[in-house]
């Protein structure tokens, strides 16, 4: 298959201009997503990398959207600060451009939001070669066109994504982290459905399948064991404290636990629907943000039975078919249109 | 049958106005400077008859404009002369409420401070808080992309809404998003926020809901400068803590809203509000280290509000500023800059010397967390030129935020009276882009037009850039 490299706006023109039918790829760890199909050229962007702007007093940046997000969070940490959605596949080589065009959050998203309550602002190859801007770097900003919300989970398909602006936040001083384990799965739900409703201020709330919760406190040392004993009250459990939790974490947004499985799936779940996710043949797996966010790792039935089941989800790794269901026709065909008359870009 | 006719198949006596005096209310949003008469008002009261409204508009080529409670300050509501205005506060239901979901489904006329009112007792309430929030509707906060003292921490509307029924300027209908905070494909109810009514009507709206934070510690320092305000706020990000809402107040508007509400606010240059909120053993340690940083600012006096009461008269008066510099002034503009927050000061002292300059007078509030300026512009519209005055004092001021690396506008929209400056913001293809996607999805450019992007239809603006798209069409 034909690849290109651009590492600069300027190649990003001229590589939208001479190809009729374009495949952009970050890092490539979401393969499914980033692999060329037949008749595309893959644009390696792994070479359009770097911070352009980082102003920590702003809690604000903006890189190049080839950016290795191991080298953001790298310059964050040194600053105290990171990206408080906490993107997945870092330590595989994850891009800021891949993540975003992917929609990505990690397990700390519960705490802040998503990626999409973080990124402020983009700069972008349209499909007919003109670079286009879309927000500002300015954590607060309603002027124009939102385009920059746009990119997130687009698949690349309004254009490829040059540079991006995001807001960030302090990293919390200290962490603890606290398993509990249920007897049975409704407890755990109910557990977990009490949690989200009360104000402790978790920066993760997982479910692990079948009866385990997780939960992640971060804030003052002085004040993280009060914290941490009032959540065992709530729970009327003691469960296991992981007091050095770091590592844990970092393997769980790496989706470790995903490891065996030939696909992987996102899919935004919800409490009610979590029992009828347990009910499909799905292999190892994670809610994270109290229930909200689903990452599987599946056997090709698995994906038939969430395809059967109408279940909306997006393919990471191992499949053709990634996204289900398709975006709205009336609202996705006349903005992909606008922006990628020719069709060279993904999706639709 | 003629568009007016069909109307009246639609909504019956009473829900649709045609009458001089039933239209005048609605000639204008709470920008009053400009006012244009509608051909007709219609009040629908269920989603259906909205989209009928906007198939029928479809179908004749009438123009439309949604319309909430109208506070817009930027014109965004001003309808379309000869027109249809959409007025949909009749359609404020709270259509489901889900703690468990943290959910709350919702009519397009909803007020904003319902949600939370209705959330609370399940102790969750709904973030994005406009000081307009007793009377603006969900519908232009989603248009408008709103905001409030709490955007640094909790993010605008957008960052609430996880998805949207919108009917499209061609009378689809369409489902954006959905009922979980996360979504796979492109985040199209994310864009549709912020697009002032340009790209269709919310018909329906979901909104995630927060639990209500535990406890708070609030606090009011003074300062001799505005300057210094200004820096404390620097020193409270440095030290690494994330404040929910930081707000500054200047002399002038210290001293209306003490005159309105006696918030009992001592009379100094700047006052600076601090919120911290969260746990409570959390806010407890934030709370020590928020002491030594206000004691090395050079505050003059620190208030720390002992009660819920304390707290709610330290922000009466903030919330309040805005109405209070009315007994200022006969007539005034609320500009709505944003800029790097560590260019405050610099902005500040800018926006000083112009109003010199210009001989008017500026009272500033703002939302100093966010870099979110709100300069009131003082005028008095029956002494001749001075509205022209005022107008051209708030441009100078929103090309200065831009200039300083900020936005035109943080939460009161562009609308009509800032589109002519869109080009100080944007190049010529940021705006044709956003040109072709409001042709993409409204052909006939009826869904608010002339509004937003300053090529599209007639402008109203007097003053300001106007800048021609057509080669690009070429
Ligand atoms: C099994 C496996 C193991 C791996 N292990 C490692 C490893 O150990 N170490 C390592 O270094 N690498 C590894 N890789 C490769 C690595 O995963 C990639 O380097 C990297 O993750 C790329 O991810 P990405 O976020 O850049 O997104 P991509 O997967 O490149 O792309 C995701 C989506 O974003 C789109 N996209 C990307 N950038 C843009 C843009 N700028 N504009 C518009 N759309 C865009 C793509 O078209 C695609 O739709 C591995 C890959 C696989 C498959
Ligand atoms: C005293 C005062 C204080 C304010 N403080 C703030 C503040 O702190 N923060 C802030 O952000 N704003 C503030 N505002 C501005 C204003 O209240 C907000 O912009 C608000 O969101 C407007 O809501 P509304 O219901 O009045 O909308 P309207 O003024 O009726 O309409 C605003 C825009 O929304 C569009 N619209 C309305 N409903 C829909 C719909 N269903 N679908 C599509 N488009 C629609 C309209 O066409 C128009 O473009 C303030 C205004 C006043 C008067």
């Amino acid at each position: 298959m034909p690849e290109i490299f651009a590492s600069s706006l300027e190649e990003v023109r001229e590589a939208v201009r001479t190809h009729p039918r374009l495949r952009p790829k970050g890092g490539g760890s979401k393969p499914a997503l980033s692999s060329p199909q037949e008749g595309e050229t893959l644009l390696n962007l792994s070479g359009l990398k770097g911070i352009l702007e980082y102003a920590p007093e702003e809690f604000v940046f903006t890189a190049y959207a080839g950016t290795p997000l191991k080298e953001i969070e790298a310059t964050l940490r040194t600053h105290g600060q990171y990206l408080p959605f906490h993107p997945p596949l870092v330590e595989q080589g994850a891009t800021l451009g891949g993540t975003v065009a992917a929609g990505l959050s990690g397990p700390m998203r519960e705490r802040f939001g998503g990626l999409r309550d973080f990124i402020l602002g983009v700069r972008f190859v349209d499909g007919e070669g003109r670079v286009v801007r879309g927000g500002g770097k300015v954590v607060k900003n309603a002027a124009g066109f939102p385009f920059h919300r746009l990119m997130v989970g687009s698949l690349g398909a309004f254009g490829v994504m040059v540079e991006l602006s995001f807001k960030v936040f302090p990293y919390p001083r200290a962490t603890r982290t606290l398993r509990v384990g249920f007897s049975k799965p409704e407890e755990a739900l109910a557990a977990l459905e009490g949690l989200r409703t009360l104000p402790l201020d978790l920066l993760a709330l997982d479910l692990v399948p079948p009866t385990t919760l997780e939960m992640r406190i971060g804030g003052f040392p002085e004040s993280l064991g009060r914290r941490l004993k009032r959540l065992q009250d709530v729970l009327k459990r003691e469960g296991e404290v992981l007091a050095e939790d770091e590592a844990h974490w970092e393997r769980v947004r790496d989706l470790a636990f995903l490891q065996e499985s030939p696909i992987w799936v996102k899919v935004p779940s919800r409490l009610d629907l979590i029992p009828t996710l347990e009910s499909l043949p799905l292999g190892p797996r994670r809610y994270m943000a109290g229930g909200d966010l689903l990452y599987a790792g599946l056997e090709p039935h698995g994906l038939k039975a969430l395809r059967d089941g109408g279940i909306p989800h997006l393919v990471l790794r191992g499949a053709q078919e990634v996204l289900f269901p398709s975006p709205p026709e009336a609202f996705f065909a006349p903005i992909k249109r606008a922006l990628d008359p020719k069709g060279r870009f993904p999706l639709g | 049958m003629g568009f007016l006719e069909e109307l009246r198949a639609l909504f019956p006596p009473g829900r649709l106005l045609t009458k001089e005096a039933e239209l005048a209310p609605y000639e204008s949003d709470a920008l009053t400077a400009y006012r244009k008469r509608p051909l007709a008002v219609v009040l629908p009261e269920r989603k259906e008859e909205v989209v009928e409204a906007v198939r029928l508009c479809y179908r004749h080529g009438v123009p439309f404009v949604a319309r909430g409670s109208g506070t817009s300050l930027s014109g965004g509501s001003l309808p379309v002369e000869g027109g249809l205005v959409l007025a949909l506060n009749r359609m404020n239901r709270i259509l489901r409420l889900d703690p468990k979901a943290r959910i709350a489904v919702v009519e397009p006329g909803v007020v904003n401070l319902e949600v939370s009112r209705r959330a609370a007792p399940f102790g969750l309430y709904y973030a994005p808080d406009p000081s307009s929030q007793p009377i603006s509707t969900l519908g232009g906060n989603v248009a408008f992309n709103s905001g409030g003292a709490h955007c640094l921490k909790y993010g605008m509307t957008a960052n609430h809404v996880l998805a949207l029924e919108v009917v499209t300027p061609k009378g689809e209908v369409v489902h954006l998003g959905g009922q979980s905070l996360e979504g796979v494909g492109p985040d199209l109810h994310g864009f549709f926020v912020g697009t002032e009514g340009l790209l269709g009507v919310a018909l329906e709206i979901t909104l995630r809901l927060l639990p209500k934070p535990e406890a708070y510690h609030t606090l009011l320092a003074a300062y001799e400068s505005l300057e210094a305000a200004g820096n404390a706020v620097s020193q409270v990000i440095q030290s690494g803590l994330l404040p929910g809402a930081m707000e500054i107040m200047d002399r002038l508007s210290i001293e209306a809203a003490e005159a309105a509400v006696k918030a009992g606010y001592p009379q100094v240059e700047a006052l600076l509000i601090v919120e911290l909120e969260g746990p409570k053993e959390e806010v407890e340690e934030e709370a020590k280290l928020l002491a030594r940083v206000m004691g090395e600012s050079g505050a003059t006096e620190v208030r720390i509000a002992q009660s819920e009461g304390e707290r709610q008269a330290i922000w009466k008066g903030r919330k309040a500023a805005f109405s209070a510099v009315g007994r200022l002034s006969p007539d005034y503009i609320v500009q709505d800059g944003v800029v790097p927050r560590s260019r405050l000061g610099e902005a500040l002292r800018e926006i000083g010397r112009l109003s010199q300059a210009y001989g008017l007078r500026v009272a500033n509030v703002f939302h100093a967390g966010d870099g979110n300026l709100h300069p009131l512009v003082l005028y008095d519209g029956k002494k001749p030129g001075e509205l022209e005055r005022a107008e051209a004092l708030a441009g100078e001021i929103l090309k200065l935020c831009v200039r300083l690396g900020g936005s035109l506008t943080g939460e009161h929209g562009i609308g009509v009276e800032k589109k002519g400056y869109m080009a100080e913001m944007f190049a010529p293809e940021d705006l044709l882009a956003m040109e072709r996607v409001k042709e993409a999805l409204d052909p006939k450019g009826l869904a608010n037009r002339g509004k937003v992007l300053p090529g599209y239809g007639q402008s109203p603006h007097q003053g300001g850039l106007k800048t021609d798209l057509g080669e690009l069409y070429a």
